[in-house]
């Protein structure tokens, strides 16, 4: 009878144990959810209500950045992030591609074993160390060939160049594997065609990989978007409109980073509200690259 | 290897092919040029500078010591993980072996994972600031740093163990049931045992993340030169960085913080790829 009775209390022990657990696991896998909740709720809360003070337009199209006077115009630090995001990809894209198209379909397997692993070391290296390999080597050197056109060093193609070479391993990453993705079928049927390794490579193969590559495209946008110490490292991170490629320029993340320490009042809001802009910019280049993603796999 | 000669003729045939290939050839040699020259560029400078003096307990103004922010970046990647790591894990338990097929919950889960792992540190730093330094009124801490990177990883923390469940054959499940264990059991004494190394080498590429992290951590942490605890402000290695070299007055000491960055980021990556090799030769065997 006693024996009855503690087995029926173990068991029950072990239910609870079960079904505790698995709501343990359950409350964890909603803890992402609860994370991106909180970033929307607490982002909006602080930055709408500046943006509804200043005026939409004027903060969105504002051509005119100066706190001292209680002026917010964002529009050249948006000007600005798309600037340098378009050269960044400009320079980048050709290279990361070609690049992702090699280590798939050109090289030997032993290289390979050396290769893929220094391409994930360059995804590794900190921005900051980036940057400052942009203020040591990239400002010295654009301020040289830009001499004759009275350019800066720390100007709109530096960052550029910098942002190109950080974006290159988060493309290559991406498309790479979309790439090899494709069904060898398609490359050897071109082949047997009499195409040439290469025709076959870049008329059967990559065309087949295109939604995968524009994703690959896609991230590398959000990651020279949202580039924030590197670019201000070697920016020139001033609040006005571009004014040539080798001029200074401020980008949305820049503007968060270098105010952000002394801010106070409206000014802190509306910097938290630029961080809501730019929020917003990479949610949307996000959505399209899981969109893209999902049509890849489909 | 294709001979000169061979090469040759087979350019004169097509000659567009070999210009392609050639264009080819130079953009991944453009890449490895790249990476080597930025590599050697700061070991070379960067060696010479590394002092004895710069390892020093107190930090100083004429004396830059980076040991302070080193001891505060380990503070800060065990605290991070120790935050992170078991919410990952728990949640990808419950993603691959608990979840019903085709849930609603499942997609949702996984949006707002891909969501996470696009936001930028910045606006990590900017959420963190106004959740935790200012609403919890942790104010600049480790704690408030840590609990932003935290979030900051759990992305990557998720999805790589994620992977390494998947790769648990479903054998080792079935074998487990069979024998009469509950799914709690098996889970944690046959599948999660398995999946360790891909586990591992997800938390080592979080560590990497941390230790790499700047604009995260400028109004989370905050930039005070000391050894810190769990609710002081404390400068980890990046950021110190980062203020070295945007001073424009310690050069030398970034090119030596810089080389003592890319040692550890490049240990972090051999360990990582070790173990995820590891992974693949098992699958295999």
């Amino acid at each position: 009878m006693e024996k009855n009775t503690s087995q029926a209390l173990r068991t029950l022990l072990a239910a609870i144990r079960e079904k505790g657990m698995a709501l343990v696991f359950l409350l964890a896998a909603l803890v992402s959810i609860l994370c991106v909740g909180l970033i929307c709720v607490f982002l909006f809360a602080n930055g709408i209500p500046a943006i509804r003070e200043i005026g939409v337009p004027e903060f969105l199209l504002g051509r005119t950045w100066k706190p001292g006077n209680d002026i917010y115009g964002i529009f050249p630090m948006i000007v600005g992030s798309v600037y340098v995001t378009g050269g960044a990809l400009l320079l980048g894209v050709p290279i990361a591609l070609l690049t992702a198209v090699y280590l798939a379909y050109f090289c030997p397997d032993g290289l390979y074993r050396l290769l893929k692993p220094a391409v994930e070391l360059l995804a590794g290296i900190p921005s900051v160390v980036y940057g400052f390999f942009g203020i040591v080597v990239l400002v010295p050197f654009v301020r040289t060939i830009s001499e004759p056109l009275d350019g800066k060093g720390n100007s709109i193609a530096t960052a550029s160049i910098l942002l190109a070479i950080m974006i290159l391993p988060t493309i290559i990453g991406v498309v790479e594997p979309a790439l090899r993705a494709v069904p060898r079928s398609y490359y050897e049927g071109a082949l047997a065609l009499g195409a040439t390794h290469e025709r076959s490579v870049y008329t059967a193969v990559v065309p087949a990989a295109g939604s995968g590559i524009l994703a690959g495209i896609v991230l590398g946008v959000g990651r020279a978007m949202g580039e924030t110490m590197a670019v201000i490292m070697v920016a020139g991170n001033q609040a006005r409109m571009p004014k040539g490629i080798f001029q200074g320029i401020r980008t949305l993340t820049g503007n968060i980073v270098i105010e952000m320490g002394y801010a106070a009042g409206l000014h802190r809001e509306a910097l938290i509200a630029t961080g809501v802009v730019l929020f917003a910019f990479i949610l949307i280049i996000n959505l399209a690259f899981s969109a893209l993603k999902r049509r890849d796999a489909a | 290897m294709r001979s000169w000669k061979r090469w040759h003729r087979d350019a004169r045939r097509h000659p567009l092919s070999a210009l392609v290939s050639l264009i080819t050839h130079l953009a991944a040699l453009c890449t490895v040029l790249i990476l080597g020259f930025l590599v050697a560029y700061i070991l070379i400078n960067g060696i010479p500078n590394l002092k004895p003096a710069l390892f020093s307990l107190t930090y100083t103004s004429e004396n830059q010591s980076m040991l302070p922010a080193i001891l505060n970046t380990c503070t800060m990647t065990l605290l991070s993980l120790l935050l992170a790591v078991p919410v990952g894990v728990g949640a990808s338990i419950y993603l691959t072996e608990y979840a019903p097929r085709g849930s609603r919950l499942v997609a949702l889960v996984r949006l707002t994972t891909e969501t996470l792992s696009g936001i930028p540190s910045i606006v990590y730093g900017l959420f963190g600031m106004l959740l935790f330094g200012n609403a919890l009124h942790l104010g600049y801490s480790m704690l408030s740093g840590a609990l932003t990177l935290a979030i900051m990883i759990l992305p990557l923390i998720m999805r790589t163990t994620e992977e390494a469940l998947c790769s648990v054959p479903d054998m080792y499940r079935e074998g487990s049931f069979g024998l009469g264990a509950g799914r709690l059991r098996t889970t944690l004494c046959v599948v999660l045992p398995a999946a360790v190394p891909g586990i591992l080498s997800g938390v080592i590429l979080g560590v990497g993340r941390i230790v790499g992290e700047t604009a995260a951590l400028m109004y989370t942490s905050g930039t005070v030169e000391k050894i810190a605890g769990l609710m002081d402000s404390g400068i980890t290695l990046s950021v110190h960085m980062y203020r070295q070299a945007s001073e424009g007055l310690y050069t030398e000491q970034a090119y030596a913080t810089a080389v003592v960055l890319l040692a550890l980021v490049l240990m972090i990556n051999l360990l990582a790829s070790r173990l995820a090799g590891k992974i693949t030769k098992g699958r295999q065997a």
